[in-house]
């Protein structure tokens, strides 16, 4: 233990606590702006400095470790007198265009202005007026705003290894920019949002397109559809003034019936009938390889997550032919929703607007591939964040605690607790095996009330092995079999997994990516902050609407029984190829 | 020529560097350690760290693997010593730099050169694979290596230094831990620039003596300076610490020197006023080397505004204090000469450089404060109007 005395007061620390965290000990708030407790330390921006004795200099507390005896002051007038400097000089370099900001109201550079009351700047204006990069459809930067913390540099190459965004030049030319400085459009960008969440301003943020969703439920003509993913329900309270982790998926039905959607459905519902698709892929990949012994593409691995698809399109690209061909719940519901769903409602598809409420950036470029047309048009029209639809909530003045509750439409409104727990890392795995395993033994998946733990929590690579014992007939290859799978989230760990698959030691039969740290729960489209707490409090959310599902396993979703008979016929048959599946492109490294 | 030049002459003096280092092998490290102890031999670089402790502190490590590098990216305005040494004495630098590797048992060694030298390449190469295969010979499990570096003032700071070599953008790491803990490559490592480094050779060779004659109690020995500006006999000369600025500008002045620049853009400026009371060593203003010579037809503003500048431009950027403070000091100048601030907003400025001085990430931030406060305190009027 080391002994340490912060503003007077005596408290004993581990060895290797920071300034910072021991003065959280002791309840004594430092102002931070470029620390987050999901990055390396950088203690660059200097605003959390403090007073050693002793020091010829002030320490920046998130980056000093204690040590013993040290006298700390967190509040003298020299701290004061060079904090308040510091903010005024980034004041001084940014667009302090709050009124006008996106992010007004949720940015740690205003509220640090507010907290110092900085009114008025006595130093130069600096600002740059830049370009706005909207150049991707799905992350806008803006440079004048940016205050050079490096969070996002940091998140995308330490949390996601993707390395899209670097610094550039020094001194006063110094900034955050891309390889080549390229618009974000033409780089290895996967639009996972990560840099997003982690951004402290409104440098970077998602684009925006609140407005043609408005445009689109102003229209008499249009018949809007709406899908929300399954982490919405756990992370859309935050948005409205919650605390992290409620579960309100009743009142944001009713919300969205408010703001004037005309169908109201839900993505739970394809995230079932993925689960269905891909669990019969798996099998057919396994008889193939094991019964057949055909070269087939083992492990085969998820493609749910669009962040993670556009990072194996770039990185990975000579090991595409490992993804499963099912398109992820979003895009499986855009051409069922302007196909059989118009059908059913008689509303004709060109006058349908398809809107999804996603936890993801990468989402939205998703949805503008040109591959995503398989209903003849754009399956899915907007998608926006849960970010953007908290807007939407306020803007129209819904008082959402307050709200009765609401169920989805039918036809594509019914899910299970599988398709709840896409939400979290390890969930597609976990409906995954829920279905394959009683469809290869009709048995239930031997685990305790069907939660399969291991595949759950925040560890970053988890791996889990299943015994497969008393099969049916047409599965008695696969008696015995120890089914090996893992699970990633977040990039660098999906980089882990890949480069053991390059090296050809990769063990596994099936492998799930998501693109964010946790999974969905910590998308790059969720509310701000996000950090391991609230990750963890959104999962147990899902954990616990799952248990409190009628069904809770995807292949026992009544409308997924009746799709399948009405309209898709059989998995992995023709109109499903169609549909539901998909193709990739290789695209380069830089 | 003055006394004071022609006392000293450790640095350029020939000496047998493979005589020295058959020396070197059959001393104990702690002899070694002792000698340069003894002789108060600080860091020439212009912190003043003494060397001793930082060779002791890394030889106190336990790791499977240390490094030694020569920080040879001299980079001071005002400053070109470092070139001349090792155009001319290149063997007694990797000496140094063996004895170094001795004492703290590092079996590689790097000299980082600035980019601008890269003409010294092929020779620093050859020179150096004659003196590696000697090390061999001697038994000595060192090789040296020689890095290029790519032309930023910063990398002269030691954990930017470390970062370019590990191939990353030239910008100052957070201390602690220092790099005699964990350096390059994480691995506990020794900077020493390259005057430091043949001072250790001149040390070990006169077993601790000699060079404690020179200089004073808290500036033991002598150091090389770059001698330019208003001065009539621009050029390096080797001179002992502890003299007063008047003793230095009657030397190289050519008696209308109204101020002198000690250190570079990071340094202090010296008025006419305070050449008596001021003693160029760690008890006054301490120097990497450069010192500039300025008579009563130069303008103090331009002076400021030349060294704002080139900090501005030479920050690393990353830190708040740094790149916009820097930047505000260059406009603020600037508003109150065309009189779009009041006079009085250089006290503002003023307060400003004081939290750059404490609040900055490194060292090149937290010098800035030296010549911006220093000239406009003395040169108010020149700054103003
Ligand atoms: S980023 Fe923050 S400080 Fe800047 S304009 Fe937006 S709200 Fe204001
Ligand atoms: S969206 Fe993801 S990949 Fe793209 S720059 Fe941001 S963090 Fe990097
Ligand atoms: S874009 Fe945002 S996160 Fe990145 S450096 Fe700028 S302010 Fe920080
Ligand atoms: S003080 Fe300047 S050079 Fe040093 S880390 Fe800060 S910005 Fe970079």
């Amino acid at each position: 233990m080391i002994y340490v005395t912060i503003d007077g007061t005596p408290v004993s620390v581990p060895e290797n606590t920071t300034i910072l965290d021991a003065a959280k000990l002791l309840g004594v708030h430092i102002p931070t702006l470029c620390h987050h407790e999901d990055l390396c330390v950088a203690g660059n921006c200097r605003v959390c400095m403090v007073e050693v004795k002793g020091s010829r200099t002030l320490q920046a507390s998130c980056a000093t470790p204690v040590s013993d005896g040290m006298e700390i002051y967190t509040n003298s007038r020299l701290v004061r007198t060079a904090r308040k400097h510091v903010i005024e000089l980034l004041l001084s370099e940014h667009r302090g265009d709050c009124l006008r900001c996106y992010r007004n109201g949720n940015c740690e550079l205003q509220a640090l202005a507010n907290e110092y009351r900085i009114d008025q700047g006595i130093f130069i204006d600096l600002h740059k007026e830049d370009q706005v990069d909207i150049s991707s459809p799905a992350i806008q930067k803006d440079d004048s705003k940016c205050i050079r913390c490096q969070r996002c540099v940091r998140a995308c190459t330490e949390l996601q290894s993707v390395g899209a965004l670097c610094v550039a030049h020094k001194g006063a030319d110094m900034r955050i920019t891309t390889f080549w400085d390229k618009a974000l459009a033409y780089v290895v960008c996967t639009n996972c949002g990560q840099c997003v969440t982690h951004c402290p301003t409104g440098a970077l943020t998602e684009r925006n397109y609140v407005e043609d969703v408005w445009d689109a439920i102003y229209d008499p003509t249009k018949h809007v559809v709406v899908q929300t993913a399954p982490a919405i329900r756990v992370s859309i309270g935050e948005e409205v003034g919650m605390e992290p982790g409620q579960r309100v998926t009743k009142k944001l039905v009713t919300a969205l019936r408010r703001l004037g959607f005309n169908s109201v459905l839900d993505t739970d519902f394809t995230a079932d009938l993925t689960i269905v698709e891909e669990g019969n892929e798996l099998l057919h990949r396994l008889t193939k390889a094991i019964r057949d012994k055909e070269d087939v593409a083992l492990p085969m691995i998820t493609s749910c997550s669009p962040g993670w698809i556009k990072y194996i399109e770039h990185e990975f690209s000579n090991h595409l032919d490992h993804l499963s061909t099912c398109k992820s719940p979003q895009q499986m519901f855009g051409p069922l929703a302007k196909t059989y769903y118009a059908e059913k409602i008689g509303v004709d598809p060109k006058d349908m607007v398809v809107v999804s409420i996603m936890p993801c950036t990468a989402k939205k470029f998703e949805a503008a591939r040109p591959e995503m047309m398989a209903s003849g048009l754009r399956d899915v029209d907007y998608v926006l964040t849960t970010r953007e639809l908290g807007l939407m909530i306020r803007q129209a003045g819904i008082d959402f605690t307050k709200l009765e509750d609401g169920d989805y439409d039918s036809i594509l409104g019914t899910s299970t607790g599988a398709g709840a727990i896409f939400g979290a890392t390890g969930g597609v795995m976990e409906a995954a095996l829920r279905t394959a395993y009683e469809l290869v033994t009709g048995r239930e998946i031997p685990f305790e009330n069907l939660n399969v733990k291991p595949v759950r929590g925040l560890a970053g690579v988890k791996e889990a092995t299943l015994k497969i014992e008393g099969t049916l007939e047409k599965y008695k290859f696969l008696e015995g079999v120890e089914l090996r799978v893992a699970i990633g989230h977040g990039l660098a760990n999906a980089r882990k997994i890949m480069k053991q698959l390059e090296r050809g030691e990769s063990p596994y039969h099936f492998i799930e990516i998501m693109a964010c740290p946790g999974g969905c729960v910590g998308g790059g489209g969720q509310p701000i902050p996000t950090t391991d707490e609230i990750r963890m409090k959104r999962a147990n959310a899902i954990y616990d609407e799952d248990e409190k599902m009628q069904y809770r396993k995807s292949h026992e979703n009544p409308e997924i029984i009746a799709v399948y008979e009405n309209f898709l016929k059989e998995p992995l048959g023709h109109k499903s190829h169609e549909l539901l599946h998909t193709t990739y492109v290789k695209r380069e490294k830089n | 020529m003055n006394a004071h030049q022609e006392r000293v002459n450790l640095i350029f003096e020939k000496i047998d560097t493979l005589g020295l280092m058959e020396k070197v092998m059959k001393l104990g490290n702690d002899k070694i350690l002792e000698y340069i102890k003894e002789s108060g031999l600080k860091g020439r670089g212009g912190a003043g760290f003494p060397t001793y402790l930082k060779w002791k502190l890394a030889a106190d490590q336990k790791s499977d693997m240390k490094y030694v590098i020569c920080n040879a990216d001299e980079g001071e305005p005002g400053t070109f010593k470092d070139r001349k040494i090792l155009e001319e004495q290149a063997d007694k630098v990797f000496t140094g730099m063996a004895i170094c590797a001795k004492v703290i048992g590092a079996p590689e060694g790097y000299v980082y050169l600035r980019g601008e030298y890269n003409y010294l390449v092929p020779l620093l190469t050859t020179k150096m694979n004659t003196f590696n295969e000697e090390m061999q010979k001697l038994g000595l499990n060192f090789t040296l290596y020689l890095r290029s570096g790519s032309g930023a003032y910063i990398c002269g700071e030691e954990t930017a230094l470390i970062e370019s070599m590990e191939g990353y953008r030239g910008e100052a790491r957070n201390k602690p831990p220092y790099p005699v803990e964990k350096g390059y490559l994480g691995k506990p490592t020794v900077i020493n620039n390259v005057e430091t480094l043949v001072y250790c050779a001149m040390i070990v060779l006169n077993e601790g003596g000699k060079f404690k004659t020179f200089g004073t109690e808290i500036s033991a020995g002598s150091k090389v300076f770059s001698v330019s500006g208003d001065a009539d006999v621009e050029g390096i000369y080797e001179l002992e610490l502890g003299m007063t600025i008047q003793e230095f500008v009657d030397l190289f002045g050519d008696g209308d020197t109204k101020a002198v620049q000690v250190g570079g853009a990071s340094g202090f400026c010296v008025p006419r006023k305070k050449f008596k009371e001021t003693i160029i060593g760690f008890e006054g203003v301490p120097t990497g080397g450069s010192m500039m010579l300025f008579n009563s037809t130069r303008s103090m503003y331009h002076i400021l505004m030349n060294y704002m500048e080139f900090m501005q431009e030479e920050s690393c950027g990353q830190c708040t204090p740094c790149r916009v403070g820097c930047q505000q000091l260059v406009k603020g100048i600037q508003a109150i000469k065309h009189k779009k601030r009041p006079a009085s907003y250089l006290d503002d400025l003023v307060k400003l450089a004081k939290t750059m001085r404490v609040a900055s990430k490194c060292g090149l931030g937290q010098s800035v404060a030296n010549p911006f406060i220093s000239i406009v305190e003395n040169f108010r009027e020149e700054i103003i109007y």
